[in-house]
Formats: C-alpha cells, structure tokens, sequence
C-alpha cells in the first residue's frame, strides 16, 4: 500500500470510503479482519439465485450461499457441502439427505423446505427465473413451465418434502449424473425471508455462506462482510470484501497500479502485453471452464448438405490456432482439441487430441478437403460476431486472413459484424445468418454432458447450428443412464468423436481466467469458473 | 418578457416530443433487447415471451411510444432490466454528475476568461500566440486521450490525486475529472474571450471610457468584459447540457457512477427505459439552458429587449 495516495488531494477524509484499501492497510492485524477491494461489474439481473446467469452475479452468490454440493475450486469436482447424501437406485428417482447444524445469517434452519420452495420458485413462469430451465429434468416442469400458454401447476410434481432433513426428487428421464449439477447457483437454498419480503431480500440478500452482505448500492458497491457464525468447512480467510463495480477495466487496472484496489479479475486486452512486468506474479492467468467455437448453420441448404463436413474439417485445419492465441491472445488462451474444457480433468472428460487431424494446422490437406467437398458455398463465407463486447473483430480477420491465405484467395473469408449482443442473438434464433457464426459457451456445471448435450443434442435449448445427429443423441442417452461416471464419460466421449467427424463447430480455443492482485494481499486463486477465490484470500 | 418566456416555453413542447421519439425510435431500431439477457445461451421462450410482456415489448412501436409516454407524465420512467426504477438511478446519477457539471464549468468560465482576457489584451504578442498555439494542441486531443493520459500522470506515477472517484464523489476527487471534462470547452471559451476582447478593445466606448480617466481595471470588468461576454455565455450555457451528456466518456475513465454511467450501462444492454428516461431529462436541461442564456442576454446587453 502507498500511503501516499491519501495524502495530496483527495485527502483522508475523502477517503474514508477506502477505509482499509487505501489508507487503513496499516491498521490491519493478521487476524483475518480487514477487507479486501476488488473489482465487480454491475450483475445485469436481480440478485437471486435462479435468475443470475452470468459471472458478475455468480460472484456474489458463491459468496452468499452454499447448497448441497460446491464444485472443488481446484480440481472442479462437486462435492457434498450441506447434503448428507444423494442417494438413487434407478438414476431417476432421488432421495436428498440434508446435513444438520446449518442454519441461515438470519436465525432460520436450512431444512428441505428451503431447497424445495426455491426450486419451486425458480421453475415457476410466472417468476421469469433465466435459469429456469435447470429444473427442466425434474418431473412435473412442462406443467409449471409450458413452452406457451400459462402453467397449470404451482410446484413440481417430482419435488417431495419428507421430513426436515429429507426429500425426494423425481426426475422425468434417468439422468446418473444429476447429484453433481447440483452445485449451480440456481440450486441454492432460500430462507423464507425471500419469499415474505421479495423486494426486501433483493435490496439486502440474506443467505447461509460464509459472508453476508454488510450494504448494497445498487450499480457501485457491494459490502460482503464476514458471517462469524458460518458453520461451513470453508469459512472466510479475511474480514470482508468491497465489490467496486467498474465500468471499464482499463480504470480497474489503474487502480490497482495506484495501489487503490486489491483484486482485478479482468485484464484488459490492451494490457496483456505489460501485465507480467507491471505485477510479476501477481498476475493470473489460468484455465476456465469456457471454450469458443465457429459454429456452423447445420439448418442452411448448403453448410448442411451431406459431402460438406469435409469442407467444414478442411476449414477448421486451415485456421493456424498457434499463433492466433499466441499472437492475438498473448496465451491467455489455448489451442483446443476437443469440444469440452480442460478444467474438466481427464476423469471428467477432457480428452486432448480427441479431435484429431482436423484440428491440427495443416493448409495443403485444408485446401485438399475443401476442393475435396466442392468448395465453399458460392466460393466465399463470412464469420458472423458481435462488434460491442469482448473485441472479436481481432480473432475473427485473423481466422479469415489464415483460411484466405490456405485457399491463395484475399476474398474467400470475411468478417461480418453485428451491432449489438442482443441483435447478434436474434438473428441466430431467427436462423438467418447462412455462415459459421462465434459461439462461446460457458461452463454452468464441470461435466462433460454440459459441454456437449445443450450444444448439439436435437433441438438442445443452445444447439444454434441446430445439428442433428440420431447416433449422437443415442450416445448421449446412453452416457446419461451408465451407472458410473466412468462410463458415462467413455459415451460422451463417443459421441463427441460424431463431432470430430460430422464437425458441426470448429474448436477453436480454451479460454483462461485472468487476474491481478496487489501486494497486500495473498491466496488468491481462480476457480474452473473464472470466478476468484474470495474465502481463502488472506490480507497482509 | 413574461410573454417572451411563455412563447418560449411552448416551443419547447414539440421539440421535447420530438426528440423523445425519435430517440425510442433509435433505441427500438436496434431490436429486441430480451435476447441478450441469457448470455451466450438460447433464450428459454417461454420466460422470453413472460419478460417481453412485462415491459411491453411485445406491442408494435406505435403503442409503446405512448404507453411510455403516458408512464413519464404520471412521474413513472419504467423499470431497468436489472429490477431498479429508472427515477432511482436518475436520483444517485443525476447529483454526482451535476456536481461534476459544475467543476468543469467553473473551471473553464474562471481560467478561460482569464486567459482569453489576458491574451486578448496582448493581441499578437508572444504570450497571445503561446496562449492560441495551447488551445489548439487541446482542442485536437479527444477527451479519452487526455483522460487516460492525466489519470496516468497523476493518479499512479505522480500520485497527486486519487486516479478514480469514490461512490460518494466528494467534490475534491472531482477537480481532476472536471478539469479533464472542461478541457476542450476551456480551450473554446478562451479562444472566444480573446476573439471578442481584442475586437471590443478598439471600440468607441472604451476609447470613451479611457478618455473619461477611469482606472484601467473599471474600464476591463465593467465596459469591455460586459460586452465582450455575450458570445461566451451562449457558449457555456449550451455547454451545460453537451457537458453533462458528454460525461461519458470522463466518467467511464474515472470510474464515476453518474448519469454517463447510466447511459453506457443503458445502451449496452439496449435497456430503453432508461437510456430514453436519461436523455428526457438531458432534452429538458439543454432547453432550459437555452432559455436562461437567452434571458441573460438583455441583463448583459441592455440594448436587447424581448417584447
């Protein structure tokens, strides 16, 4: 910490808002007391479990609560956090046993009901949870959630209340590895406070994780302050943590520099190159469960035709990954080989090279296959991204320009922005873009069928390319009902070697979580979801 | 005058309802913002379908407008997509962008005075040309260099200031956002000061007023800056709104959650209630600004008179 900062204009009495941050960093003893800052971007939607879809506000939930399982922050594995055990004979009928002694921040026992009433919750339509389709395996979701009209039910039917410590789940498919996606945020438990005082809870959320929230301004910070009393096996390291929203990285960045903020979990592209002089090895950067593909439209007349998954193979070996994430990407991204994520670990599924030839660089087999499956529709394509978020413009006409150099033509590729995200999504649904369009997908759960069977089952709810593959489906079903994971996972992998074929998404790269920190504080880590660490952090 | 300023007040009707539509229909034109709220996944239609009702999206254009229409004059400017009432962000936005406001105004009326009066004293000596040379070289910088590169130089390698705003945005965190804010406004009212200065110098009522033996100061502040202003207050007067409009850019840099926060935030996420509730109310302060100006000009000038 550079005192320093205080000291000229803003003076310390503008200061106080850094209490701890930037002044108060001498007056932290090593009892795990002081608070660490750290930046935040504003969550998009209201902060409740079955509605928060993206990072910013899963950051906040991982802090706030803990449901029956949590995905290992090292190896990524779902482990029993308040459930007891899941037990299940048929794979499709579940009994939940609940571990006793937790309670909420507020008094309230977490029991069965509070699991039962928030996926109730989430389901409901009426509730416009986004992440109401998680419980689309659960039995009684079409009548709580039908595809139109309104719901004809209240509760899902495959959601029983036993006694306080138990209930039971019925799930209308076997699905074995359903105990593990139990560790997604839109599966936590809710206190009753929640459902008596909605607009209450939202502006001050209440939950059962080892922090709970200290204050709230909507749209610039977020106090989490240490829960004492947390009863849990991982109980916070430091006293708190002030999430800042910023609305730029680029100001986070500064901030850090100027020893104003402790944790950036965003660098900024511009800084990719000066990161590891400016922070040496306080600079993060390591695998996420995220991985980009060029997604092709299976559904167009001639992307889809029978003969071009050469030509899709020729153009995924003509794209030079090596040195696009070397290059452009500063290796904060890896050449994929598959179409799940490292984080995944061998066990898990990740198979390096399951992919094959097609996605190793080659131009003279590229250009063979292409001519081989009768060219490109119309002797030109076009990569189809949005041009408001995330800078792809840079990854896209490198892409063009490496498969424009394999076919010897200037014009064979070419890069097609949409304005905005939303616009970008519309006209996928409307199915109106006729090339391979960016997908990224984003991890909810690390397993294997979360890479592939909402991606590329028949009529998945992402499957954008709309490929439709009868043995990959069967495959699917079949890993869905093994009995062990280890079989589960041998099926998945076959049915993703139907993709290594059929190449319905070129694999493009594994995307890494990045970070930065200050020398104040130390134990920082991301988790397989990008999402830093923020229990074990230590200050001092 | 009271005639004057309700004819004025009138006009601003239709250009209130003009420029309300045509920024919905700007908004609108970039389609329907819902999808974007799943990330990277298919919506689920059914909660699609549910979430468009709610915010009326579901109706055709010539039914939203006068649906939101008929919502802000019952002082309701709808819902942002994140649950919070537009009126609510207006309130935590609003004041910390208008104080911002009002250090880049202050600072660009007192030191571009100033400066235009000194220069403009001096026509043609080399502290004029240092002065024109100055303004210049800033009105060619675009405001996000001169804000990162500020920022750099003070915030982290000099460590004079704090390199961005607390939420309580203190009026001293804001010196240096304002001044980077004010810059190229700074740079304009000096450049008219001088302009007007080194024209009204030779008039006839300050050779008069030379003539008379009044001390060189009186004759500066009281005959020769009093009309050689008109110009610069129309200036700083439509300045105002450009300003507080303009703040994007400054607040993005130093992290001020302001009305140019809302609005980047807004346009982002295609939220259309608040993007149009924001720019409403920056129509109305661009208009009301206008109006003051005008008024201010028969208090400077007293040859004219509105009828």
């Amino acid at each position: 910490m550079r005192p320093a900062v205080c000291a000229k204009w803003a003076g310390c009495a503008a200061a106080v808002a850094l209490v701890a941050t930037g002044c108060g960093g001498g007056t932290a003893g090593p009892g795990g007391s002081a608070v660490v800052s750290a930046s935040w971007g504003d969550p998009q939607n209201p902060l409740e479990p079955a509605n928060t879809n993206e990072v910013q506000g899963g950051k906040v939930l991982e802090m706030l609560l803990r449901g029956l399982k949590r995905y290992d922050p090292e190896t990524g594995a779902a482990k029993n956090v308040l459930a007891e055990k899941i037990e299940t004979t048929d794979a499709q009928h579940y009994t939940v046993t609940l571990k006793r002694g937790w309670s909420f921040s507020d008094g309230e026992k977490v029991t069965a009901k509070s699991f039962v009433d928030a996926w109730n919750y989430g389901a409901l339509l009426d509730n416009k949870q986004k992440n109401a389709p998680f419980f689309q395996y659960i039995d009684g979701f079409d009548k709580v959630h039908p595809d139109n009209g309104k719901p004809t039910a209240k509760t899902l039917s495959g959601l029983k209340v036993k006694d306080d410590h138990t209930f039971d789940v019925t799930l209308n498919q076997k699905f074995s590895s359903w105990p593990d996606t139990l560790g997604y945020s839109a599966f936590m438990p809710l206190p009753q406070a929640f459902f008596r005082d909605h607009a209450g809870w939202l502006k001050r959320p209440v939950g059962n994780g080892p922090y709970l929230v200290d204050s709230y301004t909507k749209g610039s910070v977020l106090k989490m302050r240490k829960w004492k009393r947390y009863p849990g096996p991982d109980p916070a390291q430091n006293g708190g943590i002030d999430l800042r929203v910023y609305t730029d990285s680029e100001t986070a960045y500064t901030d850090l520099q100027a020893g104003n903020l402790d944790l950036v979990d965003d660098i900024p592209a511009s800084q990719l190159k000066n990161v590891r002089s400016d922070l040496g090895d306080r600079y993060l950067n390591q695998p996420a469960g995220i991985i980009q593909t060029l997604t092709f439209p299976m559904y167009d007349a001639h992307w889809g035709k029978p003969g071009m998954e050469r030509v899709r193979r020729g153009l995924s070996m003509a794209i030079d990954r090596e040195q696009i994430t070397k290059e452009i990407f500063q290796h904060t991204r890896t050449p994929a080989t598959d179409w799940t994520s490292p984080v995944l670990g061998e066990k898990g599924g990740f198979k390096e090279g399951l992919c094959g030839d097609a996605c190793v660089f080659d131009p003279a087999k590229a250009r063979q296959l292409i001519k081989d499956g009768g060219g490109l529709p119309g002797g030109r394509m076009t990569i189809t991204y949005n041009a408001d978020t995330g800078s792809h413009k840079d990854w896209v006409d490198a892409v063009c320009n490496s498969i424009n150099k394999t076919l010897g033509n200037d014009k064979a590729c070419v890069g097609n922005p949409v304005g905005t995200f939303a616009d970008f999504r519309n006209q996928i649904s409307a199915r109106q873009l006729t090339g391979p369009f960016r997908a990224g997908w984003q991890m909810d759960y690390p397993l294997i069928q979360n890479f592939l069977q909402p991606l590329y089952y028949t009529n998945a709810s992402s499957n954008d390319g709309k490929f439709s593959n009868p043995d990959f489906d069967k495959l699917v079903n079949q890993a869905n009902a093994a009995p062990d994971t280890r079989q589960a996972v041998a099926k998945f992998q076959d049915a993703e070697r139907i993709l290594a074929r059929e190449m319905p998404s070129i694999p493009l790269w594994y995307q890494n979580g990045s970070g930065g920190y200050s020398d104040r504080i130390s134990n920082v880590r991301l988790n397989p979801f990008s999402v830093p660490v923020y229990n074990e952090i230590t200050v001092g | 005058m009271g005639r004057y300023v309700i004819r004025r007040l009138l006009q601003m009707i239709p250009v209130f309802i003009g420029s309300t539509f045509l920024i919905f229909l700007m908004v609108y034109a970039l389609g329907d913002p819902v999808a974007a709220m799943f990330g990277d996944r298919a919506p689920d239609p059914a909660t699609a379908a549910q979430i468009r009702h709610d915010l009326y999206l579901d109706q055709p254009l010539w039914k939203q407008y006068p649906h939101y229409m008929g919502q802000i004059f019952q002082g309701n400017f709808g819902t942002a997509f994140n649950g919070q009432p537009v009126t609510e962000l207006m309130r935590t936005a609003f004041p910390v962008t208008l104080r911002l406001t009002i250090v880049a105004i202050v600072l660009e009326t007192v030191v571009g005075v100033a400066l235009g009066v000194f220069s403009g004293l001096r026509r043609g000596r080399s502290i004029d040309t240092t002065v024109l040379v100055l303004t210049l070289v800033v009105v060619s910088v675009p405001t996000f260099v001169s804000g990162y590169l500020l920022q750099f130089v003070f915030g982290v390698k000099w460590e004079w200031a704090a390199p961005t705003v607390a939420i309580e945005a203190p009026l001293g965190q804001l010196l240096l956002p304002g001044l980077v804010l004010a810059l190229v406004s700074l740079a304009y009212v000096t450049r008219l000061t001088r302009t007007s200065i080194a024209e009204n110098a030779r008039a006839d009522y300050v050779r008069t007023a030379v003539a008379k033996g009044l001390p060189r100061h009186r004759v500066i502040t009281r005959h020769l800056l009093r009309n050689s202003l008109i110009p610069v207050v129309t200036f700083i007067g439509t300045d105002i709104g450009a300003l507080m409009g303009g703040a994007i850019v400054t607040e993005r840099i130093f992290n001020i959650h302001g009305v140019g926060y809302q609005l980047y935030q807004g346009i982002l996420r295609q939220n259309s209630p608040t993007v149009v509730g924001f720019v409403t109310i920056l129509v109305l302060v661009f208009l009301i600004a206008n109006l003051l100006v005008d008024l201010l000009y028969a208090v400077l000038d007293p040859r004219i008179r509105y009828a």
